[in-house]
């Protein structure tokens, strides 16, 4: 509780106190007045002063001025009718108080909460300067620092691991739990907390220029961009109250001249007075203002828990409007790197042949023989091997342990004369010869993420229609891959322009209400990105391009995450819309009831701060969103 | 030109008046407050003095709203 806050409570249960106490008092006529007077100024001096100011500058529809009317106007009733109630208009600027209180310390609440959920701002970095170590201000750190990070602590700026093992801590990036490894030569993002081993680490960014800086920035401006609720709401408002203080000044004249004239009927003006200024009381459009912004507050910062940055409250919503998704294949639904897929039709073991073909291609730098000699895991003796010969374009020839080994594709066995068996994956393939006799072939191919084929299940589950992947890669591998994943339509062998004129073609079909996502790893995609309705990047760990580009950020690498992305967003959108129709239906409902005399001053004020702290404490219900998909990633989903 | 200004402000509703007020002042091109991060971006028009102009946007804010503050 701030100070503000503080006073302003002891205010409001000092007048409460006075309030029972006088009920006790047997004092009549002004006497009574005078006596009533002290707790109203206590709760609304501050009240009274602004909406004088208000007058001055011509504010006639702020609030202030609106409730000293209605309780000015209530007191002034009481004396007229001396019934001597002073205790309505107490309690309307009580409650109003009260509300006024609530607001404050939820807001303030649900900030700190959402700063404590992005803690990952590093607030020193140590600096080895001739091998002493030395705490630095992580904006001083210059590029190509030394820098030590301890079991613990943060890891404040981007950079490559020079010396030391560990794992780190990626949760409060990711959303991820699971720890990830690093050992020397690793690239390292900031905001990650070591957890094993003590790091060296050469730093390769400035601290501005970091994953952290970059993602707290993001964070913390996602709210400016309003969405089309917040614009609403903002008209909305604009209008309300002046046509609230309309019919409320219309309530107080009308029916009493009508009665007067027409009807011949006494005016009765103080019924109609008193029911005007129930209406003042329901004017202020507090709740609305408040629990609409504050639920797109809080949903991001949900979000961004669970390694989702949505980057404002209007991409947010389109996310929740996404019935058609376009997936861009290499590096988003596939691992983007070569591997070992297979090995068949081989005369030795599996181990024996990948083995030759290893070591044949020792001195390769082709991302194919990387991928054979990753496969084959152990360390390579040069030694046994000799005599290497690259025929470009088809492969390597090479004497290991003083036997021929040929490895390279369909080309080099003709070349060679050795009949060979094609395969029938779609991939690379690497056909072996050993001692001048067919032993075998090695099929590599970009693999497929582990979740992608549960992904596309996943936003079929969560109302998505159509699923369509692009690809520059040619027609077969990716019909093998979109039939394997379960994706609607493919499109092949596309450049990077002929993919955003398939985006635009595909959002002219789809109908104007739903929205297109298009899904990139940042990298090549940009325009599409910028094009579709929505551009979601992922794995966006350390890649700057994919950050710029995206409208939603997907921390990781895990495509499973574009559905959790989609939920969160309908959940967030979910409680924005019960709070607009619940606080606009509730007030319409007092108002009927207010004009046709049901209702009093109690009744509307109740109603008022009522539903505020029943929308806040909804709004604030977005921010449990993340939690809940943090714990479905972690959960049983790697399992399904 | 953008920049970026801390507010403090007590209710959400105030915020969207100092909003509008903001975008009202002379020198600005658009401006956008934000309630939950109490802060204000303001773009200005081409050749405005930002300094001026902010000066110009507290006093028209202080209109609207009484109790608020714009830390330039």
């Amino acid at each position: 509780m701030s100070r503000k806050q503080k006073i302003m409570l002891v205010r409001i249960l000092a007048a409460a106190a006075m309030l029972i106490g006088f009920y006790f008092v047997p004092l009549l006529g002004w006497p009574r007045f005078f006596l009533y007077l002290i707790p109203y100024l206590v709760i609304g001096y501050d009240i009274l002063i602004k909406a004088l100011k208000g007058i001055r500058n011509r504010q006639v529809f702020d609030e202030n001025f609106l409730m000293a009317v209605a309780t000015v106007g209530a007191i002034a009733l009481a004396i007229y009718e001396q019934s001597g109630d002073y205790t309505e208009a107490i309690a309307v600027m009580l409650f109003y108080q009260v509300g006024e209180w609530f607001q404050s310390y939820a807001v303030g609440k649900s900030r700190r909460n959402i700063s404590d959920l992005m803690d990952i701002r590093p607030d020193y970095a140590n600096v080895e300067r001739d091998g002493v170590l030395e705490r630095t201000d992580p904006d001083e750190v210059e590029i190509g620092s030394l820098i030590v990070v301890q079991p613990g602590e943060k890891v404040p700026i981007d950079g490559v691991v020079l010396e030391g093992t560990s794992s780190l801590n990626t949760s409060a990036l990711t959303g991820e739990s699971m720890p990830r490894d690093v050992a020397a030569g690793d690239e390292i993002i900031s905001g990650c907390i070591n957890l094993t081993g003590v790091l060296r680490i050469r730093t390769t960014k400035e601290f501005g220029e970091s994953t952290v800086s970059k993602i707290l920035d993001l964070v913390e401006n996602a709210s400016s961009r309003k969405s089309r609720s917040e614009d609403f709401i903002s008209r909305f408002a604009r209008v309300y109250t002046p046509a609230v203080c309309a019919a409320a000044l219309a309530l107080a004249v009308l029916p009493p001249l009508a009665r007067m004239g027409l009807m011949g009927l006494p005016a009765q003006w103080h019924v109609w007075i008193y029911r005007a200024l129930t209406f003042l009381v329901i004017s202020c459009p507090c709740a609305l203002v408040i629990s609409i912004p504050l639920s797109f507050f809080a949903g991001i910062g949900g979000a961004s828990r669970a390694g989702v940055l949505v980057k404002g409250s209007n991409y947010l919503e389109t996310l929740s409007q996404v019935r058609t998704v376009v997936f861009d294949k290499t590096g988003t639904l596939t691992q983007g790197v070569f591997e070992v897929n297979g090995i068949h039709h081989n005369e030795l073991e599996d181990a024996r042949l990948l083995e030759y073909a290893a070591l044949a291609e020792s001195a390769s730098s082709h991302p194919i023989s990387r991928s054979i000699r990753k496969a084959y895991g152990k360390e390579i003796d040069r030694s046994r091997v000799a005599d290497i010969r690259e025929i470009s374009g088809n492969g390597v020839m090479a004497r290991v342990d003083g036997i021929q080994v040929a490895a390279g594709n369909h080309k080099l066995m003709e070349q060679l004369g050795i009949p060979y068996i094609p395969c029938h994956l779609v991939g690379t393939i690497i056909h072996m010869a050993i001692d001048g006799k067919y032993a075998g072939h090695i099929v590599i191919s970009d693999v497929v993420k582990p979740h992608s084929g549960e992904a596309v299940r996943a936003l079929k589950k969560a109302g998505i229609r159509r699923t369509v992947m692009l690809t520059g890669d040619a027609g077969q591998v990716a019909e093998q891959v979109a039939s394997s994943l379960g994706i609607d339509e493919v499109y092949s062998e596309l450049l990077p322009a002929g993919k955003v004129e398939k985006v635009e073609e595909l959002i002219r079909a789809k109908g104007a209400k739903e929205k297109l996502a298009f899904v990139g790893d940042g990298i090549n995609d940009a325009p599409v990105l910028g094009r579709a309705d929505i551009g979601i990047a992922m794995g966006a760990m350390g890649s700057d391009a994919a950050i710029e580009a995206a409208d939603v950020v997907l921390m990781d690498d895990d495509p499973l995450k574009i559905a959790g992305a989609i939920r969160i967003s309908r959940r967030c959108l979910r409680i924005v819309y019960q709070n607009i129709v619940f606080a606009i239906g509730v007030k319409l409902i007092c108002l009927a009831l207010g004009a046709l005399g049901f209702a009093n001053m109690w009744l509307a004020i109740f109603a008022d701060v009522g539903v505020m702290i029943l929308a806040v404490l909804n709004a604030m219900r977005a921010l449990l969103v993340g939690k809940r998909e943090q714990g479905r990633s972690a959960g049983p989903a790697a399992a399904d | 030109m953008k920049k970026t200004y801390k507010i403090d402000v007590d209710c959400a509703n105030c915020a969207n008046k100092m909003e509008a007020a903001a975008r009202r002042t002379g020198g600005v091109r658009e401006a956008t407050v934000n309630f939950m991060t109490l802060k204000m971006i303001v773009e200005f028009e081409d050749g405005a003095e930002p300094g001026e102009v902010m000066k110009a946007v507290r006093k028209n804010c202080r209109k609207v709203e009484d109790g608020c503050e714009v830390f330039i």
